[in-house]
């Protein structure tokens, strides 16, 4: 028998909090898993014991899952035997011939917290090191710097011994730091900024702005699809998506071409602030970096800023376009993101927008028109779309 | 619904509907099995070439495909395995679709000197193809109507010329647009059902009897060896019930073209790409509306039910090489509407489109 050993990071360290942070990350565990069968999942010492309920379940897939998993710190993949060093050397050897095989060098770690098991660690180490060494002649012996650590843990109710300790996703459970709204547009960035921020516990729900018909059907397809991969790593989404297209409008004949991407961001923001009190999100979430664009210089970003109500976390801000990259081709946001559909972002945008505007300068600008009426027409005609996980 | 997209695909039409689906409930045998099921469908494709091998006016050999991409492949990489050992020069234009642009571009990269020839730099494009020709051309391969514009090559005098000059140099024509509208001369000429009321998934080569092709795909040997695989009876059925059934008389395209050519000729600022009738088939009006682009304008159109397409499927920043080889300028370019006919569309239907287009230029139009 097999069982999945899922080792928590951070979590371990949440006084109080702990027992309720566990339950969330074992529920989010067993939801990943659902697709692919009958598991039994239960936690004990610190760690999620996954045990398949049927023999015909895909392991591998189940370990790649798990290990997606915010909260999860490692994983092992072992084999359950009694608890008794005969079996243990007997089943044990043969479950990890394929790591002994590779590997030059090795050595034995124990770990017992049954303290009532005969042996003590260092005696199961050298019991099971010996007999490794005799079926293996070739196989060195190496305390300091092994290739591979074969380890045995000796729990209340069975043995375990694995080869392979995997990193898992890290991060905490998501759900256990509350709610934030992702400004969401269909680049690179801003699937990446969801990705790591639920990485810290949040739960994301997505806001997009589309205007057609200068936008089409199917860049707002792509970005569905967008929320689509993201719940394999953020869990469920739920996506709102607002008529921006007469506010975008009103904005090009009304107000100075210069400003128009910083005030366009800023009107996004007040509408995402009332998304945020119906919703009870307690942040905003973008994918803005210093310095990538015109509106995301230090000063655009402090313009933007003052028109949010609630804290915007931008995960992005000091990484650069290819460490970016890199993470979006990992979660496979990649290549839907650089489908090339017109977003709302990148229409009627100045040829040479302020990369340095004044507060005072913006304001003014957008107090030519008054958009509020618009702002409410556009809040009234937000449709909502959910993504569930699987 | 108006749907004026139909340089992009038809419906297919009743007949070709018919035609597949009695095709699949009679007679879905294997056209290669011995039995008589087999027989019948042989029977089926046999006719199907027949019929269009006379629209096309020629009596050499048709071979089906999966549709004109794979018809282009063939031919080009064909005819150019067949011929490289007398050779390694080949001629085509700038307009090419990229069926027959991008094996170009591979050609190149394998060593082969391609001379692609620009509508803008050559006054007369069919002289300036028959110039390029010399005693080292394997290939000559030149659409008869360009995709984005209707714009017509003399196809018949570019084979003539090539033919005089080099006996032995083969001519290949990418016909989807022009099949069924133009005549065409080549010895290998691609063509796709869909564009003609027919269903996707299925078009053909023409190759006239002495010209010799290496298939691209090998297999069980069907149509002579040239493209194994079981031939797609029902769309075969299909293709040839289209050909029946498609006009051979274009005055109601002439008479959609005028209708359409009043009202703009009208508007302030549309510049009409495809006006002269001599060197445009007339089921394709492409037309440019100075200052909005056209994805704004087709998706603005589309939300009146009226379906367009964009000179090219161009995405921001990226101009279609194929209009500026046509003597685009970029703007003009960008803000490019391909509208093309099928023989349901209607005049009222027009008025409709030129209406859009009056009301999107007063809307976007800054």
């Amino acid at each position: 028998m097999e069982v999945i050993m899922a080792k928590y990071g951070e979590i371990a360290l949440k006084g109080l909090n702990r027992s309720s942070f566990e339950d969330l990350l074992v529920r989010n565990v067993r939801r990943r898993l659902k697709p692919l069968g009958e598991f039994d999942i239960t936690r004990r010492q610190s760690t999620i014991f996954i045990q398949p309920l049927s023999e015909d379940i895909d392991m591998d897939m189940a370990v790649k899952k798990v290990c997606s998993v915010f909260g999860i710190a490692a994983v092992q993949r072992s084999a359950v035997l009694p608890k008794d060093m005969d079996e243990i050397i007997r089943q044990g050897i043969p479950y990890l011939a394929d790591a002994l095989e590779r590997a030059k060098s090795f050595k034995v770690e124990a770990k017992r917290s049954d303290k009532k098991f005969p042996l003590t660690s260092p005696q199961i180490q050298q019991a099971l090191g010996i007999a490794i060494g005799e079926a293996y002649p070739d196989l060195e012996a190496d305390m300091h710097s092994p290739e591979l650590t074969v380890m045995v843990e000796i729990r209340d109710k069975a043995a375990y011994v694995n080869a392979e300790k995997l990193p898992a996703a890290g991060g905490m459970p998501v759900g256990s730091n509350g709610n934030a709204l992702l400004l969401l547009s269909g680049g690179i960035d801003s699937p990446v900024a969801a990705f790591m921020m639920a990485k810290r516990g949040l739960r994301v729900d997505a806001v997009h702005f589309q205007s057609p018909p200068y936008t089409s059907e199917r860049a707002l397809m792509k970005v569905e699809t967008l929320c689509e991969k993201l719940t394999e790593y953020c869990g469920d989404i739920r996506f709102y998506c607002v008529p921006f297209t007469e506010i975008q409008e009103a904005l090009r004949d009304n107000c100075s071409g210069d400003y128009f991407t910083v005030i366009m961001r800023r009107l996004m923001l007040k509408i995402a602030n009332r998304l945020c009190e119906r919703g009870s999100y307690g942040a905003l979430i973008t994918g803005e970096s210093v310095g990538q664009v015109a509106s995301q210089t230090l000063a655009a970003i402090s313009c933007t800023d003052k028109a949010a109500e609630y804290p915007v976390l931008r995960p992005l801000v000091g990484m650069d376009k290819k460490e970016i990259i890199e993470i979006a081709r990992r979660i496979d946001t990649f290549e839907t993101s650089i489908l090339p559909y017109e977003d709302c972002c990148t229409v009627f945008t100045p040829k040479h927008p302020k990369t340095k505007p004044l507060l005072k300068d913006v304001l003014a600008e957008e107090e030519k028109f008054d958009f509020s009426p618009l702002i409410e027409k556009a809040i009234g005609g937000i449709t909502v779309k959910d993504f569930k996980l699987g | 619904m108006i749907y004026l997209d139909n340089a992009a695909t038809t419906k297919p039409c009743a007949e070709a509907v018919k035609a597949a689906a009695e095709c699949a409930e009679l007679c879905f045998g294997n056209p290669s099995s011995l039995h008589k099921m087999g027989i019948e469908a042989e029977k089926v494709l046999t006719g199907a070439k027949k019929v269009i091998l006379q629209r096309l006016g020629k009596e050499g050999e048709l071979y089906f495909t999966s549709g004109a991409t794979e018809s282009n492949n063939l031919a080009v990489f064909g005819a150019v395995n067949a011929l490289k050992r007398r050779g390694n020069r080949i001629v085509t234009t700038a307009i090419e679709h990229p069926s027959v642009a991008e094996p170009m571009k591979r050609l190149r990269e394998q060593g082969f000197e391609v001379a692609e020839l620009k509508p803008c730099e050559h006054e007369d494009l069919e002289q300036a193809i028959i110039d390029a020709v010399d005693d080292k051309t394997i290939l000559v391969s030149c659409m008869a109507v360009n995709n984005e514009t209707g714009f017509i090559v003399d196809t018949k005098r570019v084979y003539n010329g090539v033919k005089k000059k080099s006996p032995k140099c083969v001519v290949h024509s990418d016909g989807v647009q022009g099949f069924c509208k133009v005549p065409i001369s080549a010895d290998l000429i691609s063509i796709s059902a869909h564009k003609i009321h027919g269903m996707k998934g299925v078009g053909a080569l023409y190759k006239a009897k002495d010209t010799r092709l290496l298939p691209a795909v090998y297999g069980g040997g069907q149509q002579g060896g040239l493209r194994s695989g079981t031939e797609p009876v029902e769309l075969i059925a299909a293709f040839g019930a289209a050909v029946r059934a498609y006009p051979e008389n274009f005055t109601r395209f002439s008479e959609l073209k005028e209708h359409l050519l009043k009202p703009l000729s009208e508007l302030s600022g549309v510049t009409v790409n495809t006006k002269n009738s001599q060197n445009s088939v007339p089921n394709i009006v492409n037309f440019s509306v100075k200052g909005v682009r056209s994805e704004i304008m087709l998706h603005f159109l589309e939300e009146r039910g009226i379906f367009v397409s964009s000179g090219s499927a161009c995405s921001r920043g990226k101009v279609s090489t194929v209009l500026s080889a046509l003597g685009f300028s970029a703007a003009e370019a960008d803000s490019a509407i391909r509208v093309s006919f099928c023989r349901d569309n209607t005049k009222e239907e027009i008025d409709l489109l030129a209406e859009g287009i009056s009301d999107g230029i007063k809307r976007f139009r800054r």
